[in-house]
């Protein structure tokens, strides 16, 4: 059996973080190339500010400026950098201790080759030129021994932007997987459970009700049954047609679950219950892995089906 | 099973936007206000519950973890929930469970949802390969279901809008909640544009930035505590051959298993107040049915005759409810919250008179997860 | 307390990748078969269930959703679900069994990190403001531990080499581990790093698993087990996330866990420990001594997230089921640089 059919699948959003009070002070400063901390309940400064102290969880007010230098107190090389990371060339993970507090903050130490970093290794802020309020505002650390840049005016934020991308590779399950070659060649392969014979389409990896993988091949027209449907007058984020139209549940004949579509070719209110159907295919070169094929549903001209017929499937 | 109890309540302002907080400042602002009306502090608590929805709403990989310091956390037990919309009920019942087998004191249970850092729809709909793409939005999913409940109940179309203006108006008198129209009608949410038919505009829930955090306790704190009679859990299949999506099994399951635990022969009369899980409005009758309180295909005569209202035979959602205010992860555990702000009298403007017992629900994914549980104000024989 | 114990185990064999989806569904119904089949019970027998998975390894809302399926759960059934490890998912039937509602838990856990950069995916548990935006890496984090521990004097690259050997060694009697054979520390210390102080024999495999856990109280687990693995400590704790401010080389959350949960005296003990070196720092923590070690060969020889440390639990039961020990310890971790621990203790009764 060949490999079931994969595809990359991204998942990619900017979240947007308001950063209260604490963070945001520590954020704001960061954009004027100053670095905060804050006393926790045990005296000691914490760099990054902790919102909640670890130790007696009381939210934490007492903020404290320290130095954007300080001591390398533990590290790693990092010989090949991933995505996203401060640096696109070898670097240093390090845990920081800025001069004036007691806890360390974790950034990127620009070493150049891991025998020049130590811990212990004195450290200063590398300032990123365009500043936003944002951890990235310190483009990484590199070694020296200097003071640090003196500070600059700029406004305060309350807000943070977090672009965040994955890649993942989507695989298809073993019993989709002919259903979806199938649908390259325009047919429409479902699966019978070979416990209690329900005909899924599209198959399902087990049977929900059984718990066992479906094994029975059953190929299916492409007519069927609205059982019921939606009326969209809305507008969303990655909506594909103009609103009014018809999100549907079709029940294909032959199979025991109906799956939703699109009903097109019929006004809105003129869609029944029971309304008989027939799949309208994209042209045959725009065919793929994917439902998408059939374009939409439209009236097949025949008499509605009786309630009877598909009560049970609602 | 060892007798515990609810005894301190607290959520935050509900709102569109929080953003004059971050994830851990909103659930302080829920968690600092439960702790204070159950007075009790840090050293109190023995193990803390974190429900949320998917992780993809926050794009924080298990919060929790990052949150342990806020949620005070540190040095003790801390467990995350996370059965999709029903989370918040979910996360009532485990730490009810903590409690009632014997192995901790007091628990603290917290819910939020932030979805003001992402776009709830953009993380429900992620556009995996080889799967239709999401064409109808939020309520195309469920509003489909809704047209076979009015079809096979055969319920007048202003059902749906009587179920919203309740609700609206009961938010009016909750100090927390997202929305409140004090002056909706029938008439105006009827006028509202239809959104995904027969769903209308003010027939659906806000999306709100959100928490909720309850304590839970072996033995009252103060005067007041709700004591918890029953709790009930069930699954069933997202889709399955023959499934009825009006009137799920696992919802029907739950509720029997809930009243024979609570000792309820007759839930119309037996029980005071209910805080339903209704996010769309005709989810109302048809709760009502799933739930018992009703028979089938009758629910919605229950809610025309006002029965549903503060004052009627069985108040729905005194506290305007997810039509109200929607934290996702924080709805279900509202619900809870609110059925023991009802039993203990705390309930304020919304307070239904007299209540004694009272319902929290919650359900979630295709109408397939629920969670539920009836507290009162006397500690169980 | 109520007596409960693990009365059955099964997992599917740890591979670098396997054909299925992320919903878990065709790894999880033939070990589901396994563990019922073996036990003679079926799915209606079952009074709890409970699982543990993670979105963000799946790449999508909801996954643990369609797992369901692979139960068949109609008629519905009593269900939750953590989105941590599944060994959390098997204290909170551990806990639904103490209530005394239910006699019988099936706990299961799933996850297919082949779909995704997992090194990149971790960084989502980081703190979202000041720490995931950096894209700190799992490795690369481990790295700082790793170098903390041996500038201190508490372990060196030859103790983690050795841990690795031994690893891959006790792996060779464990059909489903991913890695095995016999390889020397000398060897080992050859290759090159992949963050300097680790190299790869450091750090756990990607894998792909499922793994499975019944419980069962009083009666009914002597009916069901000749040899139940009787729970007598389960325990969990948590460190603060902030990692600047923690001491790396050591595990408050795992030493509190241990000394609650009664680790003293175990025999065996299978620990959730992804780096060699946290191996190390683990067996200090929990007072272990000179015992045995992960004689499966531990996460090192297979890492199967949000179920390894389900698999932990389940590999020292086993210990106590074919009568090898008579108290034994399962331990689990969550959150970056084992903020998080767990620690079940069994015993067998003769």
């Amino acid at each position: 059996m060949p490999r079931p059919l994969s595809a990359p699948l991204d998942v990619g959003f900017d979240y947007t973080r308001s950063t209260g009070p604490t963070l945001g002070r520590f954020l704001s400063d960061l954009r004027r190339r100053k670095v905060t901390g804050i006393r926790g309940a045990d005296g000691r400064v914490h760099v990054p500010p902790l919102e909640y102290d670890p130790v007696t969880a009381q939210r934490l007010t007492e903020f404290v400026d320290v130095a954007s230098t300080g001591v390398v107190r533990g590290w790693s090389w990092i010989p090949e950098p991933l995505e996203g990371q401060p640096l696109d060339r070898p670097f240093a993970w390090a845990l920081i201790q800025l001069d004036g507090a007691d806890t360390s903050l974790l950034h990127a130490v620009d070493a150049g080759s891991p025998d020049r970093i130590s811990t212990g290794a004195r450290v200063r802020v590398r300032w990123r030129g365009d500043r936003v309020g944002a951890i990235t505002d310190i483009e990484c650390f590199e070694l020296s021994d200097g003071p640090g840049d003196e500070p600059v005016e700029a406004d305060d934020v309350t807000m943070v932007t977090t672009p965040v991308h994955l890649h993942y590779t989507h695989t298809a399950s073993p019993t989709e997987d002919p259903f979806l070659r199938g649908l390259m060649e325009g047919r429409l392969l479902a699966q019978r459970c070979p416990a209690c014979e329900k005909v899924y389409f599209p198959p399902r990896p087990a049977c929900p009700t059984d718990g066992v993988p479906t094994t029975d091949a059953v190929e299916l027209s492409d007519r069927g049954t609205i059982t019921t449907f939606c009326v969209v007058n809305v507008p969303f984020l990655g909506q594909r047609i103009p609103p009014p139209y018809v999100s549907a549940y079709v029940l294909l004949d032959g199979a025991d679950i109906p799956f939703l579509h699109l009903l097109l070719g019929v006004a809105p209110e003129d869609v029944r219950m029971g309304m008989r159907v027939e799949a309208v295919w994209k042209p045959r070169e725009e065919w793929g892995p994917t439902m998408q094929n059939i374009d939409h549903f439209k009236p097949s001209g025949e008499p509605d089906a009786p309630f009877d017929s598909y009560s049970q499937h609602l | 099973m060892r007798p515990a109890a609810v005894v301190g309540t607290g959520q935050t302002h509900h709102a569109a936007k929080r953003l004059d907080v971050s994830m851990a400042g909103l659930c302080r602002e829920a968690i600092d206000r439960a702790m204070a009306d159950a007075g009790v502090d840090w050293p109190d608590i023995d193990a803390v519950v974190l429900g949320k929805a998917p992780d993809l709403f926050e794009g924080v990989m298990m919060p929790e973890l990052f949150l342990a310091d806020a949620l005070g956390a540190v040095g003790k037990p801390l467990l995350r929930v996370h059965t999709a919309g029903s989370v918040g009920g979910t996360t009532a019942n485990v730490a009810a469970s903590l409690v009632q087998a014997g192995v901790h004191k007091r628990v603290l249970a917290v819910a939020f949802e932030k979805q003001s850092e992402s776009n709830a729809m953009w993380a429900l709909s992620v556009p995996t390969p080889f799967t239709m793409p999401v064409h109808a939005g939020a309520g195309g999913y469920f509003a489909p279901h809704v047209r076979s409940y009015i079809r096979r109940a055969g319920a007048p179309e202003h059902v749906g809008a009587m179920v919203a203006a309740k609700d609206r108006r009961n938010g009016a008198r909750n100090p927390y909640a997202h929305l409140k129209q004090p002056d909706i009608t029938v008439e105006s949410v009827r006028a509202s544009q239809m959104l995904w038919d027969p769903i209308r505009y003010d027939e659906t829930c806000p999306s709100s930035d959100g928490a909720c955090a309850i304590v839970i306790s072996a033995e009252p704190t103060s005067s007041r505590a709700a004591w918890i009679h029953a709790t009930a859990l069930r699954t069933e299949p997202t889709t399955f051959a023959g499934r009825d999506q009006v009137n799920p099994r696992a919802g029907q399951d739950a509720a029997r298993a809930l009243w024979k635990q609570a000792g309820i022969t007759d839930p119309l009369s037996e029980v005071d107040a209910t805080e339903i899980y209704v996010p769309f409005s005709w989810f109302e009758p048809m709760w009502l049915e799933n739930l018992g309180f009703t028979e089938i295909g009758q629910g919605w005569k229950l809610t025309e005759a006002g029965e549903t209202e503060i004052g009627g035979r069985l108040p729905v959602n005194p506290s305007g409810g997810v039509l109200s205010s929607n934290p996702i992860g924080a709805s279900g555990l509202l619900r809870f919250a609110e059925a023991a702000m009802q039993v203990m009298g705390t309930a304020g403007d919304h307070q239904v008179d007299g209540a004694r017992r009272a319902l929290g629900h919650a359900y979630g994914g295709g109408s397939q997860f629920f969670a539920m549980w009836v507290v009162g104000s006397e500690k169980p024989a | 307390m109520r007596d409960v114990a693990v009365v059955g185990f099964a997992q599917t064999p740890c591979v670098r990748e396997t054909d299925g989806t992320t919903n878990g569904v065709e790894m999880l119904v033939p070990i589901f078969h396994e563990v019922l089949g073996g036990l003679g019970l079926t799915k209606s027998d079952i009074g709890f269930w409970c699982s543990g998975s993670s979105d963000y390894l799946a790449g999508r809302a909801f996954s643990f959703v369609s797992a369901v399926d692979a139960i068949g759960a109609f008629p519905p059934i009593m269900e939750s679900h953590v989105e941590m490890d599944a060994a959390w998912a098997l204290y909170e039937a551990w806990v639904k069994l103490q209530c005394g509602e239910v006699d019988t838990a099936l706990v299961y856990g799933f996850g297919k990190s082949s779909a995704g950069q997992l090194r990149r995916v971790m960084a989502m548990q980081l703190d979202p403001y000041v720490v995931t935006p950096l894209w700190p890496d799992s490795l690369g984090l481990a790295g700082i531990q790793a170098r903390m521990g041996i500038e201190d004097g508490l372990w060196s690259e030859r103790a983690m080499a050795e841990v690795a050997a031994r690893s891959r060694a006790a792996a060779m009697s464990n059909p489903l581990a991913q890695l095995s054979g016999p390889v020397s520390p000398e060897d080992l210390l050859d290759e090159p790093y992949v963050a300097d102080p680790l190299r790869r024999h450091d750090c756990a495999p990607i894998t792909d698993g499922a793994s499975t856990v019944v419980l069962a109280a009083g009666d009914r687990a002597r009916e069901l087990c000749e040899r139940p693995a009787w729970i007598t400590g389960f325990e969990h704790r948590v460190d603060s996330p902030s990692f600047g401010t923690r001491d790396l080389t050591a595990s408050p959350s795992a030493v509190a866990a241990g000394k609650a949960a009664g680790a003293d005296g175990v025999e065996v003990a299978e620990l959730h420990a992804p780096f060699t070196h946290q191996e190390l720092l683990l067996s200090q923590a929990l007072g272990l001594g000179d015992i045995t070690v992960n004689p499966s060969g531990g996460v090192l020889a297979g890492n199967p997230m949000f179920t390894a440390g389900l698999s932990r639990i389940g590999e020292a039961a086993r210990r106590v089921h074919d009568g090898t020990a008579s108290k034994v310890l399962g331990h689990a971790t969550s959150g970056p640089l084992l903020q998080q621990n767990l620690v079940c203790v069994m015993e067998g009764r003769d």
